[in-house]
């Protein structure tokens, strides 16, 4: 499948540098530029990338395979050749279609978004320089070039976290997301060294050509894809490495929609289903991948339910989404991951847009407990975000429904963790799937319905967003919507998607249970989904959130709120012991190294001092100390005796 | 009449030390500068003086020995030159040859 630049598919490997482009312009003048330029000039360049995404997608609808070019060879050594190149193929056009299509529309509504800010040009630069880096993620063929677009996001990641620097906490947040991070990507090096020694290729598509000799569950397999999965948990925010993401809503709302739900955080996911035929030879490795993402899922869900801002819940959602598309990436259900990276990207970029445009029109309250009965005076952010709620809650011919059906048949029917707990898996997914009901329509009630508990002064100001960002909120919804439908089940309907993605994923063999059962499934989660909606009913609707507040109120209410512990925990076994020995080596440097250091200076001064007393300027003086000193050798001479 | 070699070297060594004193004692440039002159020709008669004694041994030591003074005779008298250049720069720079009123270089 390698390839030459004329062929149309190569167009779209220019993406990267058309985002780039756009960083460049924001970032050296962009501080020049009047007003709303800097804003057309970053969607201009995203929208530039998305019209070569699509040529590509076009251009690849026609044929089987996809495209491989060799850029240049970045480090040719005996043995070990490390070229870099770019793949476009079913798996990456998904995602540049994902990266740069919701990535417009949210460049678009960021416009209006961040007018008033007068260091808007940085942030579009900023913008504009992850959609490139996160570009070059998925078009990499290297690991190498790969890792690069990894850290690039993760850079753009921390600077866009922390873009309003000026408060603490907002910094710290970036830190915290840049730290954690890095335990992630310690795993991502040293899993390519393993590569490098097991396949003595760092070309993706070469290792998984390879994988396929090596025998099923190989050790060597199974470490490198571990050493991949912790790379996966750091930058997908997956347990025990998800606790940077609730922090990580410190970044301005459209940073959150684009970089914290729809694309970034899926790199996890992208990178081992790039890495798939590793996968499906590895079991082990696979069955862990599931099973942190099944308990990510189940902990972030929890944690959701007793969130009080309106982008933390909606963080810990995505963290619990991230855990679904995990498990699918675990059980061997590729195409299912991928589906739900599609379907994902669209509503939950839609509800991030939709609390910013909350939290826009209540100018920066983000507390739910203020809130309530919005839908009635913001009708169209009401609407699309009730559509937004529904989708990911799993409500049938939305696109949650097909995406999370998918995930939940395929976790049922897996053959590669068969013997790892596929149903224990399916039993805990299914569970997690009614939480998500249960606290998106928490979420909605809380923001949108019920009475309002704004205060008179918000209540008078309030109103719905421009057009600019109702725009993009409307065009969100109808994908999310209506996207499920080109991943219908697969066991009786034509799954388009699937199809499309075959090509570019390994193909895992399932199990294959009467069709009653397959449509049990479909009914189970169709009904889970109902009764995690109607529960939220019961709770916040009908009982006024009574019950909710009583339970919530006590011990077990705030260790949820708190993310169940973890930065507790984290705060004891590490953060806090660094800090010590931090502090402990502050006293060292202080009271030791530089006390030392200055008792150094004063005694070497104070020699200096006394010897410099001899010089006196006083001719006289020295040629009375070289005469006293000839009468000492003299002396000494008349002594000890001037011949030997 | 024959002056025994001690004579000259206690001479000379009673020169050199008035020299050394007046170097000690005088502020005047000029009378440091003679008091020098005076070391140096206190040193000369020395060595003359050695090299007459040695003479009588050795001819060729006699020699060297006044060999030895016609060169610190030469050298002196280039110091004089360059040692009274200076002291006139001195003299035209501060209207005085009081060598403690030259004690600016030091700490």
């Amino acid at each position: 499948m390698n390839g030459t630049w004329s062929d149309p598919l190569a167009w779209a490997a220019l993406a990267p540098l058309l985002a780039l482009a756009g960083a460049l312009l924001n970032g050296l003048f962009g501080r020049r530029l009047p007003e709303p330029v800097p804003g057309v000039v970053a969607v201009l360049a995203v929208a530039a990338a998305f019209l070569v995404s699509l040529v590509g997608f076009f251009a690849l609808l026609g044929r089987d395979g996809g495209l491989a070019l060799t850029l240049w060879s970045f480090l040719p050594v005996a043995g070990l050749d490390v070229s870099v190149g770019v793949v476009v193929d079913a798996l990456s056009a998904t995602f540049m279609l994902v990266i740069t299509g919701v990535g417009l529309l949210i460049h678009v509504y960021s416009i209006d978004y961040m007018r008033d800010d007068e260091e808007n040009a940085r942030y579009f630069a900023l913008l504009n320089l992850f959609v490139a880096a996160m570009l070059v993620l998925v078009l990499a063929d290297s690991l190498v070039l790969l890792f690069v677009g990894w850290e690039g996001v993760g850079v753009c990641s921390y600077l866009l976290i922390g873009f309003w620097f000026r408060r603490k906490a907002n910094a710290d947040a970036g830190r915290k997301a840049f730290i954690v991070n890095r335990i992630g990507d310690a795993g991502f090096v040293l899993a390519s060294f393993l590569t490098a020694a097991t396949f003595g290729s760092l070309t993706i598509s070469e290792v998984n050509a390879q994988a396929g000799t090596f025998a099923y569950g190989a050790a060597a397999l199974t470490t490198i894809g571990l050493l991949f999965l912790v790379a996966a948990t750091g930058k997908s925010a997956q347990f025990p490495l998800h606790v940077w993401l609730p922090d990580a809503m410190a970044g301005p709302t459209p940073v959150s929609a684009l970089i914290h739900a729809a694309t970034m955080v899926t790199a996890g996911v992208y990178l081992i289903a790039r890495l798939s035929p590793l996968y499906a030879q590895a079991p082990e490795a696979s069955a862990v991948v599931a099973w942190v993402g099944v308990l990510t899922a189940l902990i972030a869900a929890l944690a959701a339910m007793a969130q009080t801002d309106i982008k933390r819940i909606l963080a810990f959602s995505t963290i619990s989404q991230l855990g679904f598309m995990f498990v699918a990436i675990g059980v061997g259900a590729y195409a299912a991951a991928v589906f739900h990276v599609f379907t994902h990207a669209f509503f939950k970029a839609l509800l991030f847009l939709a609390a910013g445009s909350v939290i826009h029109a209540l100018h920066g309250e983000q507390d739910v407990r203020r809130m309530g009965g919005l839908g009635r005076r913001m009708r169209l952010t009401g609407t699309s975000a009730l559509i937004g709620t529904l989708a990911i809650s799993g409500v049938p011919l939305l696109s949650g429904f097909f995406s999370k059906e998918a995930i939940l048949g395929g976790t049922w029917n897996s053959t590669l963790v068969e013997d790892y707990g596929s149903r224990v898996l399916f039993v805990l997914l299914l569970g997690t799937a009614g939480l998500t009901a249960f606290y998106m329509f928490r979420w909605y009630h809380r923001v949108f319905a019920g009475p309002s508990r704004l205060t008179k002064d918000a209540a008078a100001k309030l109103h719905e967003s421009s057009p600019l960002m109702t725009l993009p909120l409307l065009l969100l919804a109808a994908f999310a919507a209506f996207a499920g439908f080109l991943g219908l089940p697969a066991f009786a309907f034509p799954n388009w998607f699937k199809a499309w993605l075959a090509p570019a994923l390994a193909q895992v063999s399932t199990l294959h249970p009467p069709l009653w059962v397959e449509w049990l499934l479909v009914l189970a989660s169709i009904v889970v989904a109902g009764a995690g909606l109607a529960a939220g009913w019961w709770i916040y609707e009908r009982g006024k959130g009574a019950l909710a507040a009583k339970a919530g109120g006590g011990a077990l209410g705030r260790f949820a709120e708190g993310g169940l512990g973890f930065d507790a925990a984290y705060r004891a076994a590490a953060i806090g012991p660094a800090e010590g020995v931090a502090a402990g080596l502050a006293v060292a440097d202080r009271d030791l190294l530089d006390r030392g250091i200055a008792a150094g200076v004063t005694t070497s001064s104070w020699i200096g001092r006394a010897v410099a007393a001899w010089q006196s300027g006083y001719v006289r003086l020295y040629a009375l100390a070289m005469f006293l000193g000839l009468a000492a050798v003299a002396v000494v001479a008349a002594v000890v005796g001037g011949r030997p | 009449m024959n002056v025994p070699t001690e004579a000259y070297v206690a001479l000379s060594g009673v020169l050199f030390a008035i020299g050394a004193a007046g170097v000690l004692v005088r502020r005047s440039a000029i009378m440091v500068f003679l008091n020098v002159e005076l070391m140096l020709n206190a040193a000369n008669l020395a060595i003359v003086a050695y090299a007459r004694h040695w003479a009588g041994f050795d001819a060729l030591a006699g020699l060297s020995g006044q060999t030895v003074v016609f060169i610190v005779l030469a050298v002196a008298a280039a110091e004089v030159a360059v040692g009274l250049a200076i002291l006139v720069a001195i003299f035209r720079d501060r209207a005085s040859s009081d060598v403690d009123g030259l004690a600016e270089v030091r700490l």
